[in-house]
């Protein structure tokens, strides 16, 4: 039997300590192992953005990271924004867009997003594209992402 | 009166879920006990399966089982056909060789299952697929369309004499006569290859059996979930109620999920039965690009007859398809580009020839598409390469051809993919040409944009493409509609849901009749123990085929709430009307009762039912039209092109598209933009690249170049055209393809525009920037 290795890691506020198989991938731990499947899995290899997460506070690819990366580290999932009665201004931007038709690549796109309007609160669109060049979608074409982003900004400035 | 909700960009039920990431996709279903299957899947694309070594697999810790082709005896045997053969064409010919299970002694495409993994976690059975070891013979491997043709070519079916797997003529006038009496005859060699679908959910499956209860229950993203229970039912010798199957929230389709009888669910539940553990199966991404299905492999020799003034006298097209290593989907994607070659052009004589070809490549089945943006872009390659010889503009020449607004309903005198002759129900062609051009200012672009850019040494170049899209095609749909004690109404249909928004416009389409909120309808797709009746998601027809019952189950329901209210509230029916939950007197909205008092009224515990009544608000409708409803349209571009780099960039893209009267415009647009998503792929980035050995080079992201943010144009400016269908009472057609069709076209003509100066004439899609260069320097001489 593989070894396994002890870590603590903190995922949306809430603190966990797991016994994990070296090579278990962050996304699989989050989703399988804590349970959080709204972080979604769609290539396995670093370059859809599906599964995209907050490593303190930075978006990254879960699928790309093992478990045992994130000992003493913090998480944001996508289950951290807001609940479906209560929405985070970016995840109601997407609604009032229309930006999301199968949403199965909408969470990495959401933790991609969160991050980067949080440092740059007034974007122009050509900021906009390139900051989702990493998440791909196959359903929206991005045009309508892009404009829920634009409206986030907005929604977001008024909540600060 | 009611709010309408009807034809009204309303904002979806299903995104805050979604959006809150609550909502259930196939692997986030977990049940205790469950298994884990991975499968071992062959290198070679053609070769003899000479024997196959598990033993070193099966002894690993935390394996369950290993098992080749003899561990599943009568089950290894071809597959049940997807779709009928078409013998409703006349002298059509054809072969069907269907998909295996598994391989039990040849290999027919790289990445074909040679066994399959069972164990208590799925990293156990992925490492277990590195200690199975198959012993193969190598073959030579089918893999250009002509050659497979050729005598001597190395078979994919040794029991056949060659690699032909269909033969299909159809025609209309007289292509030798109109030939003979035209001015000039073009010629040409077009080809399209294959895209991936690349929905950004995998397939998978998860399979319960309970052994108790002897019911078996799937979770299948599958876009045919009735089609999956009826041959898994059908196979273990169940009764249909023993098998359920539920598609879970699916992360898109866009056509190979609709594929069923697949070596995972044939395997898979004969496994979860003979375990009794849950088991399941979620493919990953190499694994989705090797050994799902794909398409768009075609070659093409066109000729195109007219006259001088540009007039279109005649078309023969004479095409190479290729179908993969089976055929269980038979000749849906070659009959869609018979019918979509010429569709929307007044073209007397058209004689058009199908050689379906087997080859060691995966399966094709549709994407997308289907078959019709090759069609679209022969004819539209064709006309360019006429108004080139000619000296004609692009855009007037396809003016001067188009069928006109008066000419409905046109009987085209192809047969299709739904086995009857092709008939253009409505449409408006020249408009949506006119309001393009204007869009784009087509004259201006002409006059003054592109000379003055040429004189500053850009290349800008313009495309201008029309196109139709059949859709809704038969057989049938059906709905059932149910209004609950709380008033809310669950409408559950057959079809299955990948993204498309059905769970909210086809909850429009129920309360516009039933006078309630959008949110208080319930939608339930793809689940066979909610509905059990209908073919599926594809062909862009659930709105128009599913949304058509729908309509009609809630007429049915609301008649019934009509004629029950008019005895409790003792007024004639003609003065009662459904608004805001309640039936109440038109003239004295204070008289009225609820829905949901209705509904148990409707159904009473105690006390006498009439005879003939039936309990309940609810009903059952079903619609299945006599043709498909054809929506049509016209896409122009604005290319710049790095004349050094060869990298284009879309400066504009106009699209005018009519599908009738959409249910919800926003979701239409939303159709759109996605689908000219893929036609962008499809045009320059996307390319499933097989060698000369069969093997796929093409198997992850790195080499898949799949369209970002960037590649996009800035804005896609859309223009509608609404001209309802006669073929159904809410004037509906589909959309679901119709970004996907003209691009391809467009975005070619639109780069040979803008690379004039070199003359450069290219007729193929799937480009990328060494490949533009590679036509240029060819071109040029160089």
């Amino acid at each position: 039997m593989t070894q396994l290795v002890k870590i603590n890691v903190t995922v949306n506020g809430v603190s966990y300590e797991r016994e994990v198989e070296p090579r278990l991938l962050l996304s699989d731990f989050i989703r399988h192992d804590l349970k959080l499947t709204g972080t979604h899995v769609g290539c396995e290899h670093g370059l859809c953005g599906a599964c995209t997460i907050l490593f303190d506070g930075e978006s990254v690819r879960s699928c790309i990271m093992f478990a045992v990366m994130a000992d003493r580290h913090t998480i944001e999932t996508v289950e951290s924004l807001g609940t479906p009665d209560h929405l985070h201004p970016l995840q109601e931007a997407f609604m009032e867009k229309h930006a999301l038709q199968c949403g199965f690549c909408t969470p990495g796109f959401l933790m991609t997003l969160v991050d980067y309007l949080g440092d740059n609160k007034n974007p122009t669109d050509e900021e906009i594209r390139e900051a989702i060049d990493g998440n791909f979608c196959r359903c929206t074409g991005y045009e309508n992402i892009v404009e829920a982003v634009r409206l986030a900004a907005k929604k977001m400035a008024a909540h600060s | 009166m009611a709010e309408r909700v009807f034809h009204k960009s309303i904002l979806r039920n299903e995104d805050p879920q979604i959006l809150a990431g609550k909502a259930q996709y196939l692997d986030d279903i977990e049940i205790p006990g469950m298994l884990y299957a991975a499968f071992k899947r062959s290198d070679y694309a053609h070769a003899r399966l000479k024997s196959i070594d598990v033993s070193e697999a099966k002894a690993l810790p935390g394996v369950i089982g290993v098992y080749t082709a003899e561990d599943f005896g009568d089950l290894v045997k071809p597959g049940p056909l997807q779709v009928p053969p078409p013998t409703a064409i006349k002298g059509a010919t054809y072969a069907s060789r269907t998909i295996m299970p598994i391989v039990k002694d040849k290999v027919r495409y790289s990445g074909e299952p040679v066994a399959v993994v069972i164990a208590e976690s799925r990293y156990i059975a992925e490492d277990a697929c590195d200690f199975i070891y198959p012993e193969f013979e190598p073959l030579d491997a089918v893999i250009d369309l002509e050659k497979a043709l050729q005598p001597g070519a190395p078979l994919v079916h040794e029991d056949l004499p060659s690699n032909e797997a269909a033969h299909v003529i159809q025609e209309r006038g007289n292509y030798p006569e109109a030939a003979a009496n035209a001015d000039i005859v073009i010629k040409k060699k077009i080809y399209m290859d294959r895209v991936a679908a690349v929905a950004l959910e995998n397939r998978g499956i998860v399979v319960n059996w309970d052994d108790k209860a002897q019911m078996m229950t799937i979770w299948c993203g599958t876009q045919s979930p009735i089609t999956l229970r009826n041959a898994t039912a059908t196979r273990m010798g169940l009764f249909e109620n023993q098998v359920r199957v539920i598609t879970p929230f699916t992360g898109g389709g866009f056509g190979p999920k609709i594929n069923t009888s697949m070596p995972d669910d044939v395997l898979l539940t004969e496994l979860a039965v003979r375990l009794n553990r849950p088991i399941k199966w979620y493919e990953d991404r190499r694994e989705n690009f090797l050994a799902t299905t794909s398409e768009r492999d075609q070659v093409h020799y066109a000729e195109i007859a007219l006259t001088k003034e540009g007039k279109i006298l005649g078309f023969k097209d004479v095409f190479y398809h290729n179908s993969g290593a089976y055929d269980s989907y038979m000749m849906t994607v070659p009959l869609n580009t018979q019918t979509h070659t010429v569709s929307n052009y007044n073209i007397p004589s058209f004689y058009t020839e199908i050689f379906m070809v087997f080859t060691n490549e995966m399966v094709v089945t549709p994407v997308r598409g289907a078959g019709r943006p090759q069609g679209v872009f022969v004819m539209e390659r064709m006309i360019d390469a006429a108004a080139r010889e000619l000296k004609m503009d692009v855009a007037e020449i396809r003016r001067i051809n188009l069928i006109q607004p008066d000419a409905y309903p046109v009987s085209t005198g192809i047969i299709g993919q739904d086995f009857v002759e092709g008939v253009l129900d409505s449409g408006d062609y020249p408009t949506a040409l006119a309001k393009v051009m204007e869009m784009i200012d087509y004259k201006k672009f002409r006059e003054e944009i592109q000379p003055k850019a040429r004189a500053e040494g850009r290349h800008l170049g313009i495309g201008i493409c029309t196109f139709t899209e059949g859709t809704g095609v038969g057989p049938y749909e059906g709905a059932k509609i149910t209004v609950g004690g709380n008033g809310k109404v669950s409408v559950a249909t057959g079809v299955a849901t990948q993204g498309q928004a059905h769970y909210t416009s086809f909850a429009q389409i129920a309360a516009e009749q039933l006078g309630v909120e959008v949110k208080d309808v319930k939608v339930i797709t793809g689940d066979t123990g909610a509905f059990a009746w209908g073919a599926g998601t594809f062909a862009s027809r659930g709105a128009t085929v599913a949304g058509t019952a729908i309509h009609l189950a809630a007429v049915k329901v609301k008649n019934k709430a009509l004629k029950l209210a008019s005895q409790i509230l003792e007024t004639p029916e003609s003065e009662l009307e459904l608004v805001g939950g309640f039936v109440q007197v038109a003239d004295l909205p204070d008289k009225k009762i609820s829905l949901g008092d209705l509904a148990s009224k409707a159904n009473p515990m105690r006390g006498t039912f009439p005879p003939g009544a039936e309990p309940g608000l609810e009903a059952v409708a079903y619609y299945g039209p006599p043709y498909g409803a054809t929506g049509a349209g016209c896409m122009a571009m604005i290319l710049d092109v790095d004349a050094e780099t060869m990298k284009p960039k879309i400066e504009r893209l106009v699209m005018v598209h009519d599908c009738g009267i959409p249910i919800n415009p926003m979701v239409v647009e939303g159709q759109v933009h996605g689908g000219v998503q893929m036609g962008i792929g499809n045009a320059f980035f996307e390319k499933v690249f097989y060698d000369e050995t069969g093997q796929l080079l093409t198997a992850s992201f790195m080499d898949y170049l799949f369209p970002q943010a960037t590649d996009m144009p800035p804005k896609m400016e859309l223009g509608h055209t609404e001209i309802p269908s006669p073929l159904n009472p809410l004037g509906i057609k589909g959309v679901g393809e119709a970004g996907a069709i003209p691009t391809p076209a467009v975005f070619t003509q639109a780069l040979e525009d803008a690379l004039f100066d070199t003359g450069v004439e290219i007729m193929e899609s799937n480009l990328s920037p060494s490949k533009v260069y590679t036509y240029v320097q060819k071109a040029k001489g160089a």
